[in-house]
This record gives C-alpha cells, structure tokens and sequence, in this order.
C-alpha cells in the first residue's frame, strides 16, 4: 500500500509499504477513505517530538471502511462499517477510560514503559506519533490496523460526507475539549490563540456554548479571516499589543477564560522578543517548546480566571511566571483531547446542522501529493489552512 | 546521537515496512543548506582546534586568536543553517564568508611567502559564498509563504443556523461535566438556606 512515512526532520515520503496484517482479536483493518494532516504533525515534520523512528507511518486523522475484523472485535464492528478513528487508541476497561480520560488510557501504549520514562506515567498509544506513545503506524496511508477496535472507533452513518465526518477523528473533539475545560459559561469573554485548525473549532465551539465574547488573535489574515465569519474579535499581534487590546475589550478586566490553541511552536517574531530567545534556545537544545502564548495568557487573564491548555507541548519550557499565575489564582486544565467522550455528542450537532467541519479545509489532495502538502502546510503558503487527503 | 539509538527503541514485529521509497519533501535547496550547516560544523570545530596550523599555512601568523573566533562563529551560523530556519542560518554564513575574505586578502599581499596557500584559499572562499549565494535564494524561496493564491475565508462560519442561532446553541443540551467545572459560583458554595 501507500503511505506517508516519516524519514527525519523535514523528510517526508509516499513510499510503498507492506499492507497491515491483524496482530491481536481485537484488531481491524480498515481502508482509508480520507485522511488529514494535524498541526502536531508538524511538531514531528520538524522533529521536535523524540523518539521517531525512520519508516514510521504518519497521520492521526483518519477515517475509512472496515474490511477485516479480529475475532474478538466482531459484533461490534463489522466488515464495510463506516467509521472515524480517534487519534487516541483507548481499552475502555482501564482505570483512566473508565473515568473518560480516554488520552491517558494504562493498557493502550505498547511501548509503556518508554511512556513510564518520559512522562512519569504512561499516556495512551496514539496512531502515527512518537514511540513514547506505542509508535503505532499512522493513518497517513491506504489501510490502517487499528488495536482496541472494538473501543477505538466512532461509527458513523452513510449519507454524510467524510469532509463533514474526518475531524471527529482531532480537530473538533480538540477544540471542543479547549472550550468545555475552560469551562465556558454565557456571558464570558474568551480569549483563543492561534486560529488554526483546532483554533477554528474552538471558536465555533466557544460560540455554542454561549460565550459572549469571543477574541482571536493570529497574525495570517486568512486564518483572522475565517475566525471572523463565525463572529470571532480579531486581534492581529502584529500590528497591535494583545494585551492592550485585551483590556479595552473587557474594560480593563481581562478575559475570562484564556485558551492556548497554539502549543509548542509560538510564531517567532521581533515584536515579541522572548520568542527570539526561546528559538535560539529550542534550536541549541536548551528548551523544548516557544511558550509565549502561556506567558501571555498568564499575564493578561482576569484574577480566577481559567487557563485551557489544548496546542500541543513537548516538554521543558522556560520562564512561566508561576508568581503571577499563583496570586491571580488562575486555574489550569490540560490534556490531549479525551476524543470519544465527546463524539458521540458531536455526531449529533454535525447531523443536526449545529456545525459543519468541513469549513476549515483548504486543500483536498491525493495521498501522494502529502509531501508536498507538508512544506506548503508548514510555510503557510497559498492560504492553507487544513489539508484533505485522499487515499 | 538520536535518543532512539541511546534507547534501542525499534519498530515493532508486524508493523508495515518500506518496501520502496517515494519522493522526498527535501527539497535541493534544502539538502545544500544541510550539506553547508555541516560543512559550517567541521570548519569551525577545526578553526577551534587548530589555529596556529591554519595561521602557519596561510601567513597569517598572530591571528591565531581572530582564526578560533571564527571557527566559534562558524558553529553559531550551522545552528540554524541545520534548523527550519535555514535563511537565517544562510544569511549568517553569508556575512562570515564577507569576512573570511576580508581577512584571507591581508594574506595576499606580495611579502607573505604563503601567499599562494591564501591565494588558493580565498578561490575556495569565494566557492562556498557562492554555494552560500545559491541556498539562500533556494531556501528562501522554497519555504517562502508567498507561494499560491492569497485568500480570504470571511464566507466560512461553519455554523449551519446562522450566528446569532448558534450562540448558546450546546447550552439546550449539553452541561459541562462536573470534573471539567473549573470556576464555581459563592451561590454554589453557600449552605442552602431553610425556607
């Protein structure tokens, strides 16, 4: 089969691979209808994210039909079930699943005690991310094994484009999660930074879920654009200061809830000095991620306010200003998104017309020009916002 | 040395393998920059080590310490040269190479016995700025953002039923979970008052 496959930093290829075979009961196979490139595969594109072996399959967005099925698995899913892969691979039986803290499932990392070093405690396997997390072939390709089958999918009906039915795969239980754990309330003002594809959900998310005001801040004007059409405040940091701009909008009081949606990979920009040395850092190996967004949003968030962590970080981050958010009280929620503990209510806003996913892709691709469509998603170049590919 | 070399992390039995490997997303522009980011590595790592030896050769002995200056800047420009940011990486070789040969035409002059060694030198030099010239407009032009159309996405709310509908939309039906209440209210906290 074909797939996108991971050959170092900046050095991804549509190689030919061997097919995926059923290794446990629980397995299935699926053909791939369509897949998507995330922003965190950008983090392994630039090879911020240790442990990437050459020959990993990329893509963690991946949705398909089910053409074989482990022993185990049958019953509840069958062959030519149509069905959305979380990009978290979850057992349902452990402790954390039983809690819906799908991301942080024990049983799911076959690689734990990697996971066990890194992190303290293992998380769950993700598909076509670093062997920290299992180093499960990704989604970026023609078939897919996925393990825990029979927990790790979200059937979903005939009669809805995959367009509309991909990103409950990430993107829009991600954005979702950003707002819900910020606990959103009507009446708020809700800062986002970063108006990307997870970006984008959570606005669109914030804005169902009643908040007055909603603010984004970017500095691509397409990306301010399309946070605009769903009645997002644009702030361009470019051309003013995010934070004077955040206090005249809430009269000097801050926003209520504060969501980084950007992570690891903080635009560097001489505007904002500490993104200048935390590259020059990050580049000699001195600090794993640009927080500038965290430092910011600490900084301007309204005393008691919530900070929603959702943008991917990887791991050392220097010079957070833990004085100020401890004497603000400020309270912090984190975590890769829990995805099936909302699809299933996502699936039902998508039927009934609340939100449709589909608005954020820019580019539909076939699954050989993937590599291409990484340096232009990368670049940013010709308006590109969320690349489609077809297997 | 890649942390899954320290950790003898493998792939695992069963899972796909290449069988024959497609185009890169490398481009040459960003293969030549790599090759220089090394070739940065080396001259500098050797200008460290050995300035007095480079001195001897070239005739310009006493500048011993201007030599081990330049091979630190040669390490600080292959940073970024071997990073994602290339151009900036290439811009700084750029001005290393403007004063290696400013330094390298004080060795030309017709007294220095080594003059044919600088002479040699400084056409190497002047290659490798040139290399340099090359891959900085490549880099800049195959990571440049300028590449395709600019457009505008004001026509894409993602909000089937309008905007006004859908604020407050999810509050009919959804409640957010009690392990994800981030902020209560003092109303919430207060004994609840006998009526």
């Amino acid at each position: 089969m074909r797939a996108l496959v991971w050959h170092g930093k900046e050095d991804i290829r549509c190689d030919t691979v061997s097919d995926p075979e059923i290794e446990n009961p629980r397995d299935a196979i699926i053909k791939v209808t369509s897949c998507a490139i995330c922003g965190s595969d950008l983090h392994l594109f630039h090879d911020l994210i240790p442990a990437m072996l050459p020959g990993d399959i990329m893509g963690h967005e991946t949705m398909g039909e089910v053409v074989e099925v482990g022993s185990v698995a049958k019953g509840k899913l069958n062959k030519g079930d149509r069905v959305v892969i979380p990009f978290t691979i979850q057992c349902g039986e452990c402790d954390q699943c039983r809690r819906g803290n799908f991301s942080l499932c024990q049983r799911s990392n076959r690689k734990g005690d990697l996971g066990d070093k890194a992190f303290g405690h293992r998380t769950a396997g993700l598909f076509g991310y670093t062997h920290l997390t299992g180093g499960y072939p990704g989604g970026q390709a023609e078939y897919l094994r996925v393990p825990f089958a029979d927990t790790t999918h979200i059937k979903v009906p005939d009669g809805i484009e995959d367009e509309k039915l991909l990103f409950l795969s990430d993107i829009l239980p991600t954005g979702w999660q950003a707002a819900v754990q910020a606990d959103i309330q009507p009446g708020d003002t809700v800062a986002v930074w970063g108006c990307g594809p997870v970006g984008q959900m959570t606005i669109r998310s914030a804005i169902l879920l009643g908040a007055e005001q909603v603010i984004a801040i970017d500095h691509l004007p397409e990306r301010l654009s399309m946070a605009k059409a769903a009645g997002a405040i644009t702030i361009n940091f470019e051309q003013e200061s995010v934070v004077a701009r955040l206090n005249e909008l809430t009269k000097g009081e801050g926003p209520h809830k504060c969501i980084d949606a950007v992570g690891s990979e903080s635009h560097v920009n001489p505007g904002q000095p500490d993104t200048l040395l935390d590259r020059a850092k990050q580049m000699m190996m001195l600090e794993n991620d640009r927080p500038h967004v965290l430092r910011e949003m600490i900084y301007v968030c309204r005393p008691a306010g919530v900070i929603s962590i959702i943008g991917v970080y990887t791991g050392l981050v220097d010079k957070i200003p833990m004085g100020q958010a401890m004497n603000k009280g400020l309270t912090f929620r984190m975590a890769q998104a829990h995805v099936p503990r909302w699809t299933g209510d996502l699936l039902h806003r998508i039927e009934d017309g609340q939100i449709d996913p589909s608005f954020v892709i820019t580019h539909k691709v076939n699954l050989s020009d993937g590599p291409e469509m990484y340096r232009t998603f990368r670049d940013k170049a010709d308006s590109c916002i969320k690349v489609m590919l077809r297997p | 040395m890649p942390l899954t070399n320290i950790t003898h992390i493998a792939r695992s039995h069963g899972d796909p393998w290449v069988l024959r490997k497609g185009p890169s997303s490398l481009t040459s522009a960003d293969q030549l920059a790599r090759a220089l980011g090394w070739f940065s590595i080396g001259l500098g790592v050797v200008e460290l080590i050995a300035p007095g030896r480079i001195a001897r050769t070239l005739g310009l002995e006493g500048k011993e310490g201007t030599i081990r200056a330049y091979g630190l800047r040669e390490l600080a420009s292959a940073v970024p040269t071997l990073s994602i940011d290339k151009p900036v990486g290439l811009a700084a070789r750029i001005a290393g190479d403007a004063l290696d040969l400013g330094t390298l035409s004080t060795a030309l002059r017709p007294d220095n016995p080594k003059r044919n060694n600088a002479a040699v030198a400084t056409a190497l030099v002047l290659g490798i700025t040139l290399l340099d010239i090359v891959a900085y407009a490549g880099a800049k032009a195959v990571h440049s953002r300028e590449r395709g159309k600019k457009r505008d996405y004001s026509d894409r709310a993602g909000l089937p039923k309008g905007l006004q509908s859908s604020r407050g939309l999810a509050r009919k039906d959804f409640k957010t979970p009690p392990d994800y209440r981030a902020e209560g209210t003092v109303a919430d906290a207060l004994p609840a008052k006998a009526s």
